[in-house]
């Protein structure tokens, strides 16, 4: 069951195009994540999806409700949490009285709200800071205030634009390890990001957004659908005859670089033996064999500059 | 609108507030200021020769100094309600949650309405009774309580607080920081000081007519107010165009 469809949705900000035709859908459980570059439109998708802003057309459902109905705005904000790219916690007020403060407007009865402020507080290593002021804590513990923020409520959709932003590589792991166990927990997780390696450990799915979606695809799928798959193959020496049983073959892009051959290949499962056996025959010696993988970084800029 | 949601913004805004020695300190000054230094003036007055003929002005002149305290005390709570906000950029969090704009903006003029008319209201109690106190052997009644006073402290004081809170809720949609909104808000007082020295030279006494024909004028400027910032306070409104 998809938890969110989307069916060419787009938002102008008077003549500008901030959002344009924009569809896809997310499964319930997944993690989906949304890159781009700075103004590509990832805050405005969320922002509507969340029915803080108004669509200018198009449709969205989040678990069948209609964002842009007034009657359905309520029952969606009941069921997702938003942990904004700002955390906006009340540094005067302490964690416990910001999440208190949240329990109460998400409408959770006060057992409920007190078990849930403790799971979670604990779990995210806050509980013995619990009644200190939230304008003393690091910029970690309040991004995992803020995460706490929107799960106070045990939404079933969670939206995190740009959770790790501004964070050290220890917060940025806490925080991405527990985006991991909210999954397994079941929840359903809509990631605005600018970390790519972030975006490939946890997302299932990537889309590429700049004002329009380029593609979506699965981080593996979105490299091999941008570069195809390429085999390399390291020689101890290449000489003639192997050139010539390689070539026999009809490799495409061949190009050889230190004693390696780099090859395209479309199935690798297929085409990878044979290309060892005809080396083999003509007496090579196969050092390793890999594929190449340009990395998400990569595909993201090639897909990124070809739109400009 | 739930006003259970709305309860729930304001009592959030008052535990902040509590924790803001400036907003603590403006209300504490302000009751000192009316409670015991106006009577201490009206004292000194009724003391003087021909004092006597001289107290009921002055006491009506002090007495609407309530108003302008209704219309300056919620300049402060109400900047800090709204411009603190977005310098913590907490609105968009708050906006997320299954709560209305209305009940959003409920909550906010509660926080800022309740602190301002307990305060004035504490402060007017004070100063009837230290005002029928020094006053009464001279002039021989108890001044308070009377039909201006009711007037003034039960229709024109909350109407005058209702508009100092929609006029800062603009201001503050406009404003990035706290001080700024505030030096802006107190503009409000404007109008009423206007009032107060007119008040003064004879000009628009502060006569059970004139009040309720103010009161009457200001009833419909905080509905024309009220809509404008009910406009003004939507969701997309905050997030795309406050900054």
């Amino acid at each position: 069951m998809s938890m969110i469809v989307v069916k060419n949705l787009t938002k102008k900000f008077g003549d500008v195009t901030a959002v344009d035709d924009l569809s896809f859908q997310v499964g319930e459980g997944e993690i989906f994540g949304l890159l781009g570059p700075n103004g590509a439109g990832k805050t405005t998708t969320i922002r509507m999806l969340c029915c803080l802003i108004s669509k200018t057309s198009g449709e969205a459902k989040i678990a069948g409700y209609e964002v842009g109905n007034d009657a359905d705005s309520l029952a969606i904000k009941k069921m997702i949490g938003l942990v904004p790219d700002n955390v906006g916690l009340y540094e005067e007020l302490s964690a416990y009285e910001n999440l208190d403060y949240f329990g109460k407007l998400y409408e959770c009865k006060e057992p409920e709200r007190k078990e849930s402020m403790e799971y979670f507080l604990k779990m995210l290593d806050l509980w013995d800071k619990r009644n200190q002021s939230v304008g003393d804590f690091s910029k970690g513990m309040k991004q995992k205030v803020a995460i706490a923020r929107a799960l106070i409520h045990n939404p079933k959709l969670l939206f995190l634009d740009e959770p790790t932003a501004n964070l050290d590589p220890e917060s940025s792991r806490v925080v991405r390890d527990f985006i991991l166990q909210l999954k397994k927990e079941g929840k359903t997780i809509f990631l605005n990001t600018h970390n790519l390696d972030e975006a490939q450990i946890i997302c299932d799915r990537i889309g590429i957004l700049k004002t329009k979606l380029l593609t979506v695809n699965t981080p593996e799928q979105l490299e091999k659908s941008i570069w195809g798959s390429k085999t390399v193959i390291q020689l101890a020496e290449i000489n003639d005859s192997i050139l010539v049983a390689v070539r026999n073959l009809q490799p495409k892009n061949l190009s050889i670089e230190d004693n390696q051959l780099i090859l395209d290949v479309t199935d690798p499962r297929k085409e990878n033996p044979d290309f060892v056996q005809a080396i083999v025959s003509a007496g090579g010696r196969i050092q390793f064999v890999t594929e190449l993988n340009p990395g998400l970084e990569e595909t993201y800029i090639k897909v990124v500059s070809e739109t400009k | 609108m739930r006003f259970s949601k709305a309860w729930t913004v304001a009592t959030k805004d008052f535990k902040i507030f509590t924790k803001k020695k400036s907003i603590l300190y403006s209300i504490i000054g302000f009751e000192i200021f009316v409670s015991i230094g106006f009577p201490l003036i009206i004292l000194f007055v009724s003391r003087k020769p021909g004092g006597l003929a001289a107290i009921p002005t002055v006491i009506n002149s002090l007495s609407f100094w309530f108003v302008m305290g209704t219309c300056i005390l919620p300049v402060g709570i109400a900047s800090y309600s709204l411009v603190g906000e977005k310098v913590q950029k907490s609105l968009e969090p708050l906006l997320a949650t299954p709560t209305t704009d209305d009940e959003i903006l409920s909550g906010k003029a509660i926080a800022a309405f309740i602190p301002a008319m307990v305060a004035v209201y504490i402060g007017a109690a004070l100063y009837m009774f230290f005002v029928d106190a020094f006053t009464v052997s001279k002039l021989t009644y108890l001044y308070y309580p009377n039909g201006s006073i009711a007037i003034l402290m039960l229709l024109l004081a909350p109407l005058v607080c209702i508009l100092s809170i929609g006029f800062n809720v603009l201001v503050s949609s406009r404003s990035n920081d706290i001080r700024a909104a505030q030096q802006l808000g107190t503009m409000i007082i404007l109008p009423f000081a206007a009032v107060y020295v007119l008040s003064e030279i004879n000009v628009l006494p502060l006569t059970t007519t004139n009040l309720l024909i103010m009161s009457a004028a200001l009833l419909i400027i905080d509905l024309i107010v009220f809509y404008i910032v009910k406009a003004t306070f939507q969701s997309e409104e905050i997030l795309t165009k406050w900054r």
